[in-house]
């Protein structure tokens, strides 16, 4: 596990559902293989109105014309980030965007669990509301150790709440590696 | 203290005499449930991580049921379905329910329930949000993703965390312009999209009770709507009676002890409501018929496991009898079974299917089809700047097809009020 995460911020309102992460028309693409899923990158966040697209300004693509993946490491979100559906499809689509690390005030179920047990992107909760003092290019840090996520950009530094009960399935790499370890699977 | 019925399922499929919110326990499964969308993933990581010792845990408790883009020429959906065929034969699945046989179910939490999956006291897990409309059934039913999935389909078990539970109470008797869905919106409006992340939705009271099955799953359907984990309502007759005559399987009840804890309690008397909407772009964005009424539409949608039930097409017909549409208006049965039960069902002598004909409505074969928009050839998906009044469960930005569609969600009576008219009105002014 990586336990430093730096990189541009891209920054996202509450309640982004799954259909804005990655739309149902987009679900039939092959996750195996290398060079189809890929097409999940191109097309995450694809479904984000224009105008709460990369705040505070908007109208900022996640995924530039023509590229499969984005320039930006961790989104920051608000409250209920990935509410809506079950579709694993959903963080898998961030992670070959690129996206390392999410950050929200809180997560929907699903979404949370398949962050983790898939081993795709980090769900970390914020202790406070960041998507209204991060900008989007902003270049932010994240420490895994300490909890913490530091803003080059503003030179602020804000707490993050542990990982918890979660962390030795992050740290495993996945939930069948979790389980490999802990000997509940051969 | 005592336990809420979602905690005491949960202490019963975790080997435990007792659980509290907030324990992660590791569960025994009694079904798993996927369809075409999340099922090849689920197998592919099932191979990848078990490897050629890959063994299903219990064929019995395995079903598939094909059900998201079944009616599609989209070379990538029908590789999916294809996957999940040549899965099942190679590996003896018997109960998988194939496109284009006398098999194949439509919805699958519709099916779970028609062909006796749904059993109370049981545990199930699927491969889709909407899985907690299982627990209209007394059971616990819940969404997992790809991994998820693939884990219990080698082991059979699975981690959860005990959630807090919530209580609705509806007491009193439903006026007859109201059904379920105007209830489950209600609760939207009040709890919001997170109000109910990572806890239980447990609903009670005479309203409830004196509810059919079809209806008491449009409550449970949308607890996922609200973030919930579960939605569960106490088994009764009702419930029994309907799973005697699908299963020999037999049911354990459990009901909420009087001491039980819930984080919070709500009370509603159902006499007090009226025909609700959630406006674009959010289920919670919920306003009464009233203020919205007059929204000219372009098109009206009568489908998925939320609002494609029998009760929901009975409903309608009462409407559109005799009655002819002003906008296209789609009517997608949930299940083949619902399918079959619309020619057989009649208003005044005339079946649903034929009441449906006369008023000019599109009537599509069995599928999610065009709730989550789907591939671009799927029937009733919204097209550029639509404004569309729907039975479904989500009007997130893009859900029903087009980015700058306009999606409102109602019961199955508003829609079918406003389908004759073409613009959103209260079915009070048709009764």
């Amino acid at each position: 596990m990586e336990k430093t995460i730096k990189g541009k911020a891209f920054v996202l309102g509450d309640n982004i559902d799954t259909d804005q992460i990655i739309p149902a028309e987009h679900l039939v693409y092959s996750m195996s293989d290398p060079k189809e899923s890929q097409l999940y990158g191109k097309f995450a966040l694809s479904s984000v109105p224009p105008k709460e697209s990369g705040l505070p300004l908007g109208n900022i693509p996640f995924v530039k014309e023509g590229r499969d993946s984005s320039d930006y490491s961790v989104i920051i979100g608000g409250s209920n980030f990935g509410c809506g559906s079950s579709r694993e499809h959903a963080p898998f689509a961030l992670m070959k965007a690129g996206i390392k690390a999410v950050i929200a005030e809180s997560f929907a179920r699903i979404y949370y669990r398949n962050s983790v047990d898939g081993g795709f992107v980090i769900p970390y909760e914020s202790k406070e509301k960041l998507n209204d003092v991060i900008s989007t290019n902003d270049d932010v840090e994240l420490l895994l150790d300490d909890n913490k996520l530091i803003n080059h950009t503003t030179k602020k530094v804000y707490a993050l709440n542990p990982l918890g009960d979660i962390l030795p399935i992050i740290e495993a790499g996945n939930l069948f590696e979790y389980a490999r370890k802990t000997g509940m699977i051969a | 203290m005592g336990m809420t019925i979602t905690e005491k399922i949960l202490a019963k499929g975790s080997g435990k005499t007792r659980v509290v919110p907030g324990e992660n326990v590791w569960l025994n499964v009694d079904v798993l449930m996927t369809h075409d969308v999340c099922g090849p993933p689920t197998i592919s990581i099932w191979k990848k991580e078990f490897g050629e010792k890959a063994k299903i845990w219990d064929k019995q408790k395995f079903v598939i049921f094909p059900d998201h883009y079944i009616f599609t020429s989209n070379p990538h959906a029908n590789r999916n379905v294809e996957t999940l065929r040549s899965f099942a034969k190679e590996y003896d699945v018997e109960n998988y329910y194939d496109v284009g046989t006398e098999r194949y179910k439509g919805v699958c939490h519709i099916a779970l329930a028609e062909e006796g999956y749904n059993i109370p006291g049981t545990i199930l897990f699927g491969t889709d949000s909407h899985t907690c409309t299982s627990g209209a059934f007394g059971m616990f039913s819940t969404g997992v993703g790809n991994t998820d999935a693939a884990f219990i389909l080698g082991t059979g078990k699975i981690w959860e965390k005990v959630p807090e539970s919530l209580l609705f109470t509806f007491d009193g008797e439903l006026p007859s312009f109201i059904t379920a869905k105007d209830l489950i919106l209600r609760v939207l409006g009040d709890i919001t999209t997170n109000g109910g992340t990572y806890r239980a939705l447990e609903f009670n009271g005479d309203a409830i009770f004196s509810m059919s099955v079809d209806e008491r799953m449009t409550l449970t359907n949308m607890a996922i709507e609200a973030g919930a984990m579960n939605g569960i309502i106490e088994a009764d007759e009702v419930i029994e009676n309907y799973v005697k005559e699908r299963s020999d399987k037999s049911c354990e009840i459990f009901k909420s002890d009087g001491d039980a804890t819930y984080k919070q309690k709500y009370h509603y008397y159902a006499n007090e409501f009226e025909p609700l909407v959630a406006k674009p772009h959010s289920p919670d964005n919920v306003d009464t018929v009233q203020k919205v009424k007059g929204r000219k539409l372009t098109k009206c949608y009568i489908g998925s496991c939320t609002g494609g039930k029998l009760s929901d097409f009975v409903s309608a017909a009462k409407f559109l009898f005799g009655n002819e549409v002003k906008v296209p208006t789609f009517i997608v049965p949930a299940s083949t079974a619902v399918a079959q039960q619309i020619e057989v069902e009649t208003v005044s002598g005339v079946s649903l299917k034929e009441i449906f004909d006369k008023a000019g409505c599109v009537v599509a074969e069995s599928s999610c089809a065009a709730c989550l928009g789907g591939p671009m050839d799927t029937v009733g998906r919204a097209k550029d700047n639509e404004v569309i009044i729907s039975t479904t469960n989500r009007n997130f930005p893009g859900r029903m097809g087009s980015k700058k569609s306009e999606v409102y969600l109602a019961s199955p009576l508003t829609v079918a009020a406003s389908a004759l008219t073409g613009e959103i009105t209260d079915p009070r002014d048709y009764m």
